[in-house]
Order: C-alpha cells, then structure tokens, then sequence
C-alpha cells in the first residue's frame, strides 16, 4: 500500500511546486529526491518497518514479489530522472506537470503489481495509460507528437473496451472478478456443462487487449508511430518501465493459463510470441531511424518477456521476468539518454560518435550488447532466465530454438549502430554534455556489467 | 426477461461500436464510438449483477452477490470521464495546429 499512496501524494507534491516556483532546477530535485522517498517507503513495506494498514478487502493484496518489482520500477525511475531530467524539464513550459505525470504512472505500476482481481486490474491499467496520453502529446506545437498522442489516445481507449466488454462476458460465466487462476473460475468451468462460450469469448478478449498494452503482435501496430512521435524523453520512459508493468500484469492476470483453460491455450500463446518475436526482429533490421528501430525492438523484446507467460508460473521464470524487467529498463534508458544528446537519430547521426564522445559511445555499447544478449551483460541471464522456463514448464523445444534465432537476428541491427560509432567516419552534432552525466552513463553501464556477472546480486533480494 | 436478450443488445451496441471505430474518420465520432463500447459494457455488468443477484437470493434472502458488478459500472463511469476529458483536449490540441479533426491527417509518421 505505501508506494501506491505515497507516489499518489508525490504527483500532488509535484502539481502545487509548479504553482510555486518555475525554476526548473528546483523541479527537477523535487522530483529525484521524491522517487528516492518513494523507493524507502517501499522498502520499508518490503522489510515490515512501517505500511499503511488499510482492509480493501482483498481487492489490494501486497506479496513481496511485487514489492521487489516496485523496487525495480522505482530503481529504474530514479536512474531515469537522473539520466533525463534536465531533458524532460526541456520539452514544454509545464516542468512540474511533467514529473506529477510520471508520479501518477508510478502509482499504476504500484497498483499493477499488486492488484487482486480484474476491477483493480482495469484501475490500474487506466492509471498507468491515462497520464501517458498526455506525456506522448506533451511537445504541444510539434505535429509528429500531436498525431502519436491523437493515435495513442484512441487506440489505447478502444482496447480499454475491449478489454472491459472480456472483464463483463467472464464476470458473467464466473459470478466473481476473479482472475484467471482463480478458484470462481476454475468452479465455473467445472460446473458447465457445454464449453462456457462467454468464459472463453471474455478470456480472449482480456489476452488481445492485454497484449495490444504490451505492444505484443498482433496488436502491436501502434507501437512504432507512438514512440517515434513522442518526445525521445518520454519514449524511454515508456519503454522500460511502463511495458515491464503491463507485463507483469498480463503475467499476473493469466498465470497458470494452461492447467486452468486446458492445453489448447498453447496454441494462442505461441502464435503471440512468434508472431511478436518475428515482426519484431524482422521490421527493426529494415529501419533506418535508430529511435524506430528501438521501437521496433522493444517488440521484439515484448516477445521475450512473453516466455514469462508461457512459462506457467515457474520460479525461474518469475525471477527472469524480474531481471528482464530489470536488464530491459537499464539498458534502454541509458541508450535513449544517449539518442537524445544527439542532434540526428538517424544511423549515420551516430557516425564517429566514439571520436567524439567516447564516454557516450562506451555506454551506448554495453546498453546494446545487453539489449542483445550477449554474455557478461545483464541482458544474457534475462533471456537464459526466461527461455529457461519456458523449457522447465515443458514449453515446445522449436519455440525456443525460434526465439534464439531471432535473437542472433537482433544482434545485426544492434550491431549496425555499434559499427556506426566505432567504425564511420563522422561529426555528430550533440547537445552539451555535463561530467555529471557521463559518469551516471558509466555507473549505469557498470550496473549492466555486475548484474550480467552475478544476476543473483539481484535476485537474492527477494528471498531474505 | 432472459439474460440471452441482454447480452445480443450489448453485443450489438459493442459492434457498432466497433465498426464506428474502423470506419469513420472524424476524430470526435471515433471518440463517441468508443463511449458507446464503454455504455455497452455497462449496461451488460448491470444485468449480470441482476442474473447473478436473482440466483442467489434464491438460497439466501439478503444476499449481497452481484453487487460488486455495479460497482464496477461506477468505477468505469468514473475512468470514462476522465478519458473524456484526456481525448478532448488532445484533439482540440490537434485542432489548433492542423484546423481538422480528421484522423486520414494520422500519416506524418507512416515513413
């Protein structure tokens, strides 16, 4: 309960310092030390010290594994502010507004790991996406940004109905807004005497929109087109932590999908996370923006984090979906600091980056070998972790064999940019860069580097 | 009256809904296709609460079970009004800088 209410509170804190000063130096401090005070009250409900005690009557049900996702969200929000608040407070005269956003954000991803039942599911998926709408249409003058927020917007809230109208066809056959593994649905399952077509007309309708807020194929289109026409700051943001919460609730609402609903659910889980891998991987290869490209990558990374679900609630898969999320966010936020220091996001905008500005250059690299898998980097013991899992559960070998053809696929586009910066001959324009700056970059970069070596330096966390 | 009438009528508002969203190109009418979802989705919580009520009242006369639908209901109610609010001020924003509310303007990031 504390992170959702002390974040809840943050973002007011951050709506009236707005009113009471402009200088956005001021905001920006607020707001870094408001994530770190948020981070403590989730420890300390973490290490029983202090929580608020409030009965929602199990609506709200707080189990260390979540916490210790909230740690990682939070974590990940704290290296965010510190990578990108001068960056964020650049975009539009609202700085303060900017950060009570991200706060509101926060509070969803607080309410999607701890939600019981599909009415706090919807809360908390329209609290997370509610105040990204308007993050994606903050740059108010630029048209790319009118249009994503416009298509995010509607998009978004037409999968918000679909999602409600999948939450009433299995309120109707259950009774109850259990969730999937719950006991009311497995009774009513029993209890039918022919196939119940609302159950499995709701459960279908949950998955496609569910899938549709973790931008995992088929229902991925909107994907690309919001997170280039956002403002690069607010991509990040979404990129990382915001998807790694809409996974963990897709993960949290449908675990034990197959021993509840019958093997026959194979066959839509594998179709997603085929389809997912391979438009993601493919798509990312053709593209010439690297800020599309990374786009097209956290589809592909969607796909991935998938196998979480597939992995029917194994232990191992539970970890790698904790250190994906943890391995995903670092890497793609320190990359997309980077991206926006630079003038071009073009490929050839990093040409001879590593000339320049070797300590970007540096970090950029080991985000991307993360971001690719390769060992010694976080990102390898995310993929072993997940794909692991999905083998434990007795997941179909041509599955995984699949997924690590596509990584090897995702190794050239990552690469492309690599060879950019080491390789071309180029000037790129940059923004002025500050020490401070680069040796977050380094600490980040170093943090990718540990986690990749001893994973359970993480992990370990959450059993003591 | 069966529950099955119920569930056609929500279906079919939920479809017109959905094909308003596929088909037209005004950015408002796209809006109030997906309101029409939502109210679909209301009315049909509404009328499960009441089949699900019924049933138990049966075995117990103060039976609460069904009311937590409705409660639901509000709790949309509420979210759809703040997704009003979000969408209108993004597409007057959309307004002032393109004079249009038609989404075929959607196609500067297609390339």
């Amino acid at each position: 309960m504390n992170a959702i209410i002390v974040s809840a509170l943050l973002g007011v804190v951050m709506m009236f310092s707005g009113i009471f000063t402009t200088n956005k130096t001021i905001i920006k401090n607020i707001a870094t030390v408001g994530v770190l005070v948020l981070l403590a009250a989730n420890l300390m409900e973490m290490n029983n010290l202090f929580s608020f005690d409030i009965n929602t009557h199990d609506l709200i049900v707080t189990q260390r594994y979540g916490l210790f996702f909230n740690c990682i969200a939070f974590g990940a929000t704290f290296i965010y502010l510190v990578l990108s608040a001068s960056d964020i407070t650049e975009v539009g005269v609202n700085a303060a507004e900017y950060f009570a956003l991200i706060f509101f954000v926060l509070c969803g991803v607080a309410i999607l790991s701890s939600f019981n039942g599909l009415l706090m599911l919807f809360i908390g998926v329209e609290i997370l996406s509610i105040p990204l709408y308007i993050l994606t249409g903050s740059d108010k003058r630029n048209l790319k940004s009118n249009e994503a927020s416009l298509k995010y917007f509607l998009m978004g809230s037409f999968s918000t109905g679909v999602m409600l109208m999948g939450i009433a066809l299995m309120y109707g056959a259950t009774g109850n807004f259990g969730m999937v593994h719950s006991s009311g649905l497995r009774g009513a399952i029993i209890a039918a005497q022919q196939p119940p077509y609302l159950l499995v007309a709701g459960v279908i309708l949950l998955f496609a929109s569910m899938s549709f807020k973790v931008s995992a194929a088929p229902f991925h289109f909107w994907t690309p087109d919001v997170y280039d026409g956002a403002p690069s700051v607010f991509t990040s943001f979404m990129s990382t932590i915001v998807k790694a919460a809409g996974m963990l609730a897709f993960i949290r609402v449908f675990e034990n999908l197959f021993t509840v609903l019958g093997p026959t659910w194979h066959i839509i889980v594998d179709f997603a996370i085929v389809s997912t891998l391979l438009i993601g991987n493919i798509t990312a290869v053709f593209q010439q923006s690297v800020k599309r490209m990374l786009a097209y990558s956290s589809i592909a990374q969607a796909g991935f984090m998938l196998f979480a679900l597939y992995a029917n609630n194994t232990e191992i898969a539970k970890e790698g979906m904790l250190l994906y999320a943890a391995a995903y966010s670092l890497a793609t936020i320190s990359i997309f600091a980077v991206l926006i220091k630079l003038q071009d996001y073009s490929l050839d905008g990093f040409n001879g980056l590593a000339k320049k500005e070797p300590v970007l250059a540096f970090a950029a690299t080991v985000s991307l070998l993360s971001l690719s898998g390769i060992p010694l980097t976080a990102g390898f013991f995310a993929k072993y972790y997940v794909l692991a899992g999905a083998l434990q559960a007795g997941g179909a070998l041509w599955l995984i064999i699949v997924a690590v053809l596509l990584a090897a696929v995702s190794v050239y586009y990552y690469f492309r940019v690599i060879q950019a910066m080491y390789f071309k001959e180029g000037d790129p324009q940059t923004l002025p860069i500050s020490g401070g700056f680069k040796a977050a970059l380094i600490a980040v970069a170093a943090f990718i580097v540990i986690l990749g070596i001893w994973p359970s330096a993480l992990l370990s966390w959450l059993y003591f | 009256m069966p529950i099955q009438y119920y569930i056609y009528l929500c279906l079919a508002l939920f479809s017109i809904g959905i094909v308003g969203v596929l088909t037209r190109r005004n950015a408002i009418i796209v809006f109030m296709c997906i309101e029409l979802m939502l109210n679909a989705v209301n009315l049909l919580l509404v009328a499960f609460s009441k089949v699900h009520n019924t049933a138990a009242l049966a075995g117990d006369k103060t039976s609460m079970i069904g009311i937590e639908a409705q409660l639901f209901v509000f709790f949309i109610m509420v979210v759809a009004a703040a997704e009003v609010s979000v969408g209108l001020a993004i597409i007057v924003m959309m307004y002032r800088n393109v004079h249009s509310v038609d989404i075929n303007f959607l196609n500067r990031l297609k390339n």
